[in-house]
């Protein structure tokens, strides 16, 4: 006769239930610390060798066109009163750069990620809706870039927009005295996601995209409006401007670049030859106020992005540790280890 | 629940509902009319027609409908948000998420920032609108039980649901039905006037009770006729005290009746063995004493969490500094700039400049929004998780479950479990706690002679019988012929052989004493040897409140008399004054006192079987026991009924004593005593048995010659005797008896039916008319019981002393026997020396402890200078004296803990207590290894515990197993109730509930070593896993001018701690084991390491914050130098952060794992699929959406860029290099 009611209260005795989960205890004894160590160390180091090298490889020329020295070529450009002020770099090349060469415009102690510039645009307007070209999305934060001193709005509205970077640049290269223009290619330097989904233009009214913007203004620092801010393309205006994109994808940190163009084309698409360039700048951008420096950066790439040494160097320091540390931990098990043996 | 912020109010869930019901009622009623603020008249309904009502007088007591909800449909909103707002934390998070909607300072989408705190406030509100729901459940099925009503229309009882019943109600209840409200027993169908209630669900006390009707209604012979009742009561107030009730009933005639709390049938017991019983409702609904005693789950607040809470606090200032440090920054930042705006700087909306001042102070708010994650919101939800699962595996223990009764160990008070890992201070309670309470009558001495029964253990002999006190259940043991042997210990009790010499004597007693009845010689012939042990084992038999059943029908009564005119039954002491006064008794009413009872016919066939098989359950083991041993002398108890108790001799077969009065026991006299009528000599004569203590003191040896002489002759001896019991260990009992006078009885019964009538201090009036009859007592004889110990505990005690933990008893037994049993358990070592203090007085007191402290100091303060003799002496001489010497606890106590045992009794106890001695008490007492408190008070005990707990600033455990230890185990930090045989007071007042004394041990060394460390580590982690978080978004503050802005997304800032990281803590938190449970047990040692809290110390939260500090400039840099002056946009940097944020994380609670499951590996596998299920799901979601953050895409591009895996791996590696090391 089973007694059933006799029990009824006794725990279930399954390993979970008793806290007898199988389990692994990492015993971190001598004999697995210190190959662990080593075989680490000795990966890191691997790896950092190669991101070194591989950083190495990449060539970068770099200018400062701020002007902040007296004898710097856009000296004179950086004047308030100056306007449509030009200069000119010249830099020389004494090998080939190889293409495809990225032409950057870098800025420093410029905060685009400062938080109050960071909210001021409408996303909503940027798809193109035109309802909120003038009405306001309520979760917009434009202002005070919302509407101009005549209330009209501003479209797109923002500070972001508002600041957008407008130095334009040409590059020659210099074949005996004479200028030769190199080709810049600005498609596609914006994120794919940006220019195909993010972005849109307003559908145009009549076919054209100016009556589109109809009722609304211009940001206030810009000199033409949206619908013209590529005379030569007609399709990389309005907001689906690759110069536009690329800017209002906000950089991390205050010292950062921004893909300007690429040289892919023509005589310049496996990269630019020996010799001497010249960098014609359309200064308009000013920086001086905030202590800001401006400068172009031309560079290739690699498989892993620009040249940046710090993280080959990263994994180098992190794998000698993890060597030396292996080193060291040996000699003190090894001095117990006999220590011990003495004692017995 | 969650936990609140500094304090938590955790809602008395049904108690606080009943309650303001009540004082709304009674405040009703004090408006409504003054006089009745005292007491409570109740009148019957039947008298008014309920239809119109108006006049009724109970119309303003509350009904019987109960409604323990706290909410309404529409009220559940408002209120339960009201309760949780109460919680600190909750709304320090709502007010955050307020900010966001400030648009100055709004941080994240102001939604979102919501989430969190909506998230945790509905997880709490959906759990509280279950239990609500579930309490309407119950509560609407409680109102719609059925009871039978007197219906004054009908003229009939009428079935009528529960909460249709009103005070003032006649209902009829039969046998097996609860009780619906507190009724006053009017009738009963039983021939005594009796109504038998289970009190179980009130108490947990199976044994029968027996209520009475009341005195005026006892003589109805008819049935109880509603239409007669034309009484008025008056009672108390409700109070919520279970054992008192006070009032008279007033008839027409203008007669007042004392009705007491026998009177009364509470709320909730079960009617048992009554056939149908008629009663008034006097108390309904919350007014009812089961209802106001409803009070909610315990709350405590561990010492962990108090800790925690410290630093919690210490969490704000690290963020206000924070905040204060970027908003600084920020001004000066602003400040650099001048009347220059950059133009990246944004104008206020306004588009006026914003001062570099205002924008700090703006800024500030910003960043409490931003770096809230610091003050760890999901850590009290965590925690309480924790908990919970740490309940259920200590629930679940196979270990703590004890087989013999069923019963495992129960949590009762959810909260505390890592302050089982941190006791310091155990106090214990002897009786049923180190012992089995399952007491074993060994030794008696009648007359001044010895005589000892030996007991046999008939270990698997089959006996039907159940133990006293334990309710047979339908199919349970007793009614299975296969009874498991483990049910052996039950029978001890019973199993007593007696001694042949006693036996004899007895026999030859009886004998005689039938012959002399037969002869109608007196009785005061029988040499005085015989006629002692003859009061004697009727005095075993009588002075009780044991009830008698048979096992066959369970709770069946016997020996029930069908006839009630015969001369002894009458029940009213008024009507035995009377009767007192007749000169001459009718002839044949003496005879028939004389014949035995006349049972019920049937019930005298069951009886002549099932003879032997009769079951006495008793309120005290010990009174049981003395029945058990009083029958193995055949001197049985056959039958009791409140005014009568019949008592099977040999020769002279069934006798009938009539029961005037039981004076009941209690502590403070420490003994009780009945009045009875001796059917064979027609004395009045009181048995008193209790205390040795106070009986001897209250016995006067006759005054003439010889008597006297002889008397004190047995005095003398029965010292003796009970000094040798005690020093075995026996608990003494002494009996003794007192034949009155008529005259002197007339006159006491005079005093106590003034006092029994009385409604103001009846109880201090019946305990004096109690200290009145108790005196110049004769000297009967003395019992000595063994209460064995308990298995395991003096290994239990060693390997608790070993852990560090610092045992004192507290017991109300006598000296000597708690010492005995102290040495039994290993408590007290004999080469320990022993201090004992007996004082009798405050000087006295005072004196000897001064005298103590003096002599430990002298004998055992070395000099601190280390002395190579001594040591080489300690080393040697470790365990055969007492040295000097920091024993085996003593170094990690901040006092020096020496190889003393201390003894205390009561008396002194409460002089040592005193304001004045208290310090040199606990001087005294810390510095000896035990402590041993005799003869102590509840409420001793209870202010022993405070005191030390107080004092000394230690942790405290109490364990007992009695009513008289619920003081001491609500005052301890942690209390522990033992199952056992002294119902479940203590149990209901505990923390734990433990069935043996023994499994204390895995419970504090294994289960409590492990659910602290794992708590401490647990929030120890938190805390570094929100710092080290929030540090990366500090860091970045200096790259950002000081603007608040983070480069980790809104959506990963808010739901890291919530979502993406919280599992595997939680998992580790449950199931980590730092140490095996083998180990811990083998070691004791190893809990000290809980109770000098090492796992969580102050420093470490430091520390841990210098480590977060640490791994996030680790984590911040190693990325920021790998994108500076790159085309990286504000995610696509900030998103491999907070990955590699993560894994370091991760892969520090890996670190900091010490056993690793399955469950570890899939909470962290899922964790990290969690992230990046959430991230891809999210960042491929909506273009648009989620201003001012836009995460589109992003981590799809990310895990296309072998930067961002070389990244994940270089970082964790760096950043916890040093945790290797």
């Amino acid at each position: 006769m089973k007694n059933e009611g006799k029990s009824a209260q006794r725990p279930d005795n399954t390993a979970f239930t008793q806290q007898r989960l199988p389990a692994w205890q990492p015993i971190l004894s001598a004999g697995i610390v210190i190959p662990g160590f080593l075989i680490i160390g000795l990966a890191f180091i691997g790896i950092g060798i190669g991101l070194f090298l591989t950083s190495q490889t990449i060539q970068v020329q770099e200018m400062d066109y701020t002007g902040v020295e007296k004898d710097s070529p856009c000296f004179r450009c950086t004047i308030p009163s100056n306007l449509n002020c030009t200069c000119e770099v010249t830099f020389s090349l004494s090998t080939l750069f190889t293409g495809p060469v990225f032409f950057y415009y870098g800025l420093s102690n410029y905060y685009q990620n400062f938080r109050r510039y960071g909210v001021s645009k409408d996303y909503n307007q940027l798809t193109g809706d035109t309802r909120y070209f003038k009405s306001r999305s309520p979760e917009e934060d434009c202002s005070p870039y919302s509407y101009d001193s005549n209330n009209n709005p501003i479209v797109p509205c923002g500070a972001i927009a508002n600041s957008i970077f407008n130095d334009t640049f040409e590059l020659y290269q210099i074949i005996n005295g004479t200028k030769k223009q190199v080709p810049l290619d600005g498609r596609g330097i914006s994120w794919w996601t940006d220019y195909n989904i993010k972005y849109r233009n307003p559908s145009p009214v009549n076919g054209s995209l100016a009556k589109a913007f109809d009722g609304t203004v211009k940001p206030i620092n810009w000199p033409r409006p949206a619908y013209e801010l590529d005379l030569t393309d007609p399709n990389n205006n309005g907001f689906l401007n690759q110069d536009f994109l690329v800017w209002m994808r906000r950089a991390a940190l205050p010292q950062f670049r921004k893909l300007y163009r690429r040289i892919t084309d023509g005589d310049y698409a496996a990269g630019l030859p020996a010799g001497n360039y010249s960098l014609t700048v359309h200064y308009n951008y000013p920086v001086l106020s905030f202590d800001g420096r401006k400068k172009v950066v031309f560079s290739n790439v690699s498989w892993m992005g620009g040249k940046n040494n710090f993280l080959g160097l990263a994994y180098l320091v992190v794998g000698s540790l993890c060597v030396v540390m292996s080193v060291v931990m040996l000699v003190v098990y090894a001095k117990f280890k006999f220590s011990d043996d003495d004692d017995a | 629940p969650m936990i609140g912020f500094f304090g938590r109010s955790m809602a008395r869930e049904t108690g606080e509902s009943g309650e303001t019901k009540s004082t709304k009622v009674k405040k009703h009623k004090r408006r409504k009319s003054k006089k009745e603020s005292k007491t409570r008249i109740v009148h019957a309904n039947i008298l008014y027609d309920l239809t119109k009502g108006g006049d009724n007088p109970n119309r303003h007591y509350a009904n019987n409908k109960i409604k323990t909800t706290k909410y309404t449909l529409l009220s559940f909103l408002p209120k339960n948000l009201f309760e949780q707002f109460h919680r600190f934390a909750n709304v320090y998070f709502v007010f955050i998420a307020l900010l966001n909607f400030v648009p100055v300072v709004n941080a994240f989408q102001p939604e979102l920032a919501l989430a969190p705190v909506v998230f945790i406030l509905s997880v709490t509100a959906i759990k509280d609108l279950w239990e609500d729901y579930r309490r309407h459940r119950s509560d609407k099925e409680i109102n719609h039980m059925d009871c039978l009503v007197y219906s004054r229309n009908e003229k009939q009882y009428v079935e009528k649901y529960w909460k249709e019943l009103r005070v003032g109600d006649f209902i009829r209840l039969r046998c097996n039905e609860i009780l619906p409200a507190d009724v006053l027993l009017l009738s009963s169908s039983d021939p005594d006037r009796l109504c038998h209630i289970e009190t179980a669900t009130l108490d947990g006390e199976t044994n029968l009770k027996q209520r009475q009707v009341v005195r005026s209604f006892i003589d109805l012979d008819c049935e109880f006729d509603p239409f007669k009742y034309n009484s008025v009561i008056e009672c108390e107030k409700p109070n919520n005290d279970l054992n008192r009730f006070r009032g008279y009933i007033i008839h027409r005639s203008g007669r007042r009746d004392g009705l007491y709390k026998d009177n009364l049938l509470l709320r909730g017991c079960t009617i048992r063995n009554t056939e149908e019983a008629v009663g008034i409702v006097i108390y309904a609904g919350h007014e009812t004493k089961a209802m106001l005693n409803n009070n909610g789950p315990r709350y405590k607040r561990s010492k962990l969490e108090r800790q925690m809470n410290v630093d919690v606090f210490w969490c704000v200032v690290i963020l206000l500094v924070m905040c204060l440090f970027s908003a600084i920054g920020h001004g000066l930042w602003m400040f650099q700039y001048g009347d220059k705006r950059p133009v990246f700087d944004v104008l206020s909306p306004e588009g006026t400049d914003l001062s570099p001042v205002v924008s700090a102070i703006y800024l500030f708010l910003t960043m409490i929004i931003v770096f809230q994650v610091l003050i760890p919101i999901s850590l009290f939800v965590s925690i309480e998780i924790v908990k919970i699962c740490q309940v259920y595996f200590i629930h679940q223990d196979m270990e703590l479950y004890d087989e013999e009764t069923d019963s495992h160990l129960q949590c009762r008070a959810l909260n505390i479990t890592e302050d089982l890992g941190q006791m310091q201070y155990i106090f214990s309670d002897k009786t049923g706690t180190l012992t089995e309470n399952k007491m074993v009558f060994r030794r008696c001495t009648v007359a001044g002679v010895e005589y000892s029964a030996v007991n046999q253990y008939k270990i698997e002999a089959p006996n039907l019988t159940v133990a006293p006190g334990a309710e047979p259940k339908p199919n349970g043991p007793a009614f299975c012929p296969n009874t498991l042997p483990s049910l052996f210990m039950y029978h001890s009790e019973k199993d007593i052989t007696p001694d042949p010499q006693l036996m004899d004597k007895v026999n030859e007693c009886s004998s005689q004493m039938e012959f002399m009845r037969f002869h109608s010689q007196p009785l005061n012939q029988i040499p005085p040897d015989l006629c002692d042990i003859f009061d004697f084992f009727i005095a075993l038999t009588i002075c009780n409140t044991v009830v008698v059943s048979s096992p066959n029908q369970p709770r069946q009564k016997v020996g029930r008399p069908t006839t009630r005119n015969y001369l002894l039954s009458s029940p009213s002491a008024e009507s035995t004054l009377t009767k007192l006064n007749e000169e001459k008794r009718p002839e044949h009413d003496l005879q028939h006192a004389f014949s035995p009872t006349r049972p019920n016919f049937e019930k005298t066939k069951a009886l002549a079987q099932d003879e032997c098989e009769l079951r006495y359950e008793a309120e005290s083991p010990d009174e049981a026991a003395l029945v058990y041993a009083a029958r193995a002398y055949k001197c049985a108890l056959v039958g009791r009924l409140p005014d009568q108790v019949t008592v099977e001799l040999p020769h002279l077969g069934k006798l009938s004593f009539e029961l005037l009065h039981t004076l009941g026991f209690d502590s403070t006299r420490k003994r009780m005593s009945v009045v009875v009528k001796h059917p064979l000599t027609e004395q009045i004569t009181v048995y008193s048995k209790g205390a040795d203590s106070v009986i001897m003191d209250l016995i006067r040896p006759g005054t003439d010659d010889c008597k006297g002489k002889r008397q004190r002759k047995i005095l003398y001896k029965t010292q003796n005797y009970l000094n040798l019991y005690a020093a075995d260990g026996l608990r003494t009992l002494c009996i003794a008896k007192k034949v009155l006078s008529k005259e002197e009885y007339a006159s006491w019964l005079q005093h106590h039916l003034e006092a029994e009538t009385a409604i103001q201090r009846r109880e201090e009036l019946l305990f004096e008319s109690a200290l009145r009859l108790e005196t110049n007592l004769q000297l009967l004889g003395a019992t000595g019981i063994e209460d064995r110990l308990q298995d395991g505990v003096p290994e239990t005690i060693a390997s608790l002393r070993k852990a560090g933990l610092q045992i004192w008893v507290l017991t109300g037994d006598k000296q000597e026997t708690a010492i005995n049993i102290a040495y039994a358990c290993k408590l007290l070592d004999p080469e320990e020396e022993i201090i004992t203090l007996n004082a009798d007085s405050q000087e006295a007191c005072a004196v000897l402890l001064e005298n103590s402290l003096h002599y430990i100091q002298a004998k055992f303060l070395c000099n601190p200078r280390p002395d190579p003799q001594a040591a080489r002496d300690y080393a040697g001489i470790h365990f055969s004296s007492p040295v000097c010497s920091p024993a085996s606890s003593g170094h990690s106590s901040p006092f020096l803990v020496h190889r003393l045992g201390l003894v205390i009794d009561g008396r002194t106890l409460a002089y040592a207590l005193d304001k004045s001695l208290e310090d040199d008490f606990l001087a005294v007492a810390r510095s000896c290894r035990s402590v041993l408190c005799c003869r102590s008070t509840p409420l001793q005990k209870s202010m022993v515990v405070k005191l030390v707990r107080n004092k000394l600033k230690v942790m405290t455990l109490a364990i007992g197993d009695g009513a008289n230890d619920v003081s001491m185990i609500q005052v301890a930090d942690v209390g522990v109730g033992i199952s056992g045989q002294e119902g479940m007071q203590a149990v209901m007042a505990s923390d734990f509930a433990l069935p043996r004394f023994r499994y204390l041990q895995k419970l504090l060394l294994v289960h409590g070593h492990w659910c602290y460390s794992r708590l401490a580590n647990m929030i120890l982690y938190f805390f570094y896993k929100n710092a080290m978080f929030v540090a990366l978004i500090f860091w970045y503050q200096f790259y950002c001018g000081f603007s608040g802005s983070a480069m980790v997304d809104q959506w990963y800032l808010i739901f890291f701690n919530l979502m993406f990281s919280a599992f595997p803590q939680l998992i580790t938190g449950t199931l980590d084991k730092d140490v095996s449970a083998e180990t811990l047990q083998e070691l004791p040692q190893l809990y000290m390491n809980g109770q000098n809290s090492e796992e969580y110390k102050p420093y470490m939260f430091w520390m841990n914050m210098i480590d977060a500090f640490y791994q996030s400039l680790i984590c911040f840099f190693i990325p920021y130098f790998a994108y500076v002056d790159s085309d990286v946009d504000l995610f696509t940097w900030g998103t491999p952060i907070t990955t590699l944020a993560l894994f370091t994380i991760l892969l520090h609670l890996g670190i900091e794992t010490k056993t690793w499951t399955l469950m570890n590996w899939m909470s962290i596998g899922f964790s990290i699929a969690l992230f990046f299920t959430v991230a891809l799901c999210y960042n491929a979601s909506c273009p648009t959406c989620f201003s001012p953050s836009n995460t589109y895409w992003i981590m799809q591009k990310l895990l296309g860029d072998p930067i961002f895996y070389l990244l994940c791996v270089v970082t964790p590696i760096a950043a916890l290099l040093p945790r290797y090391i």
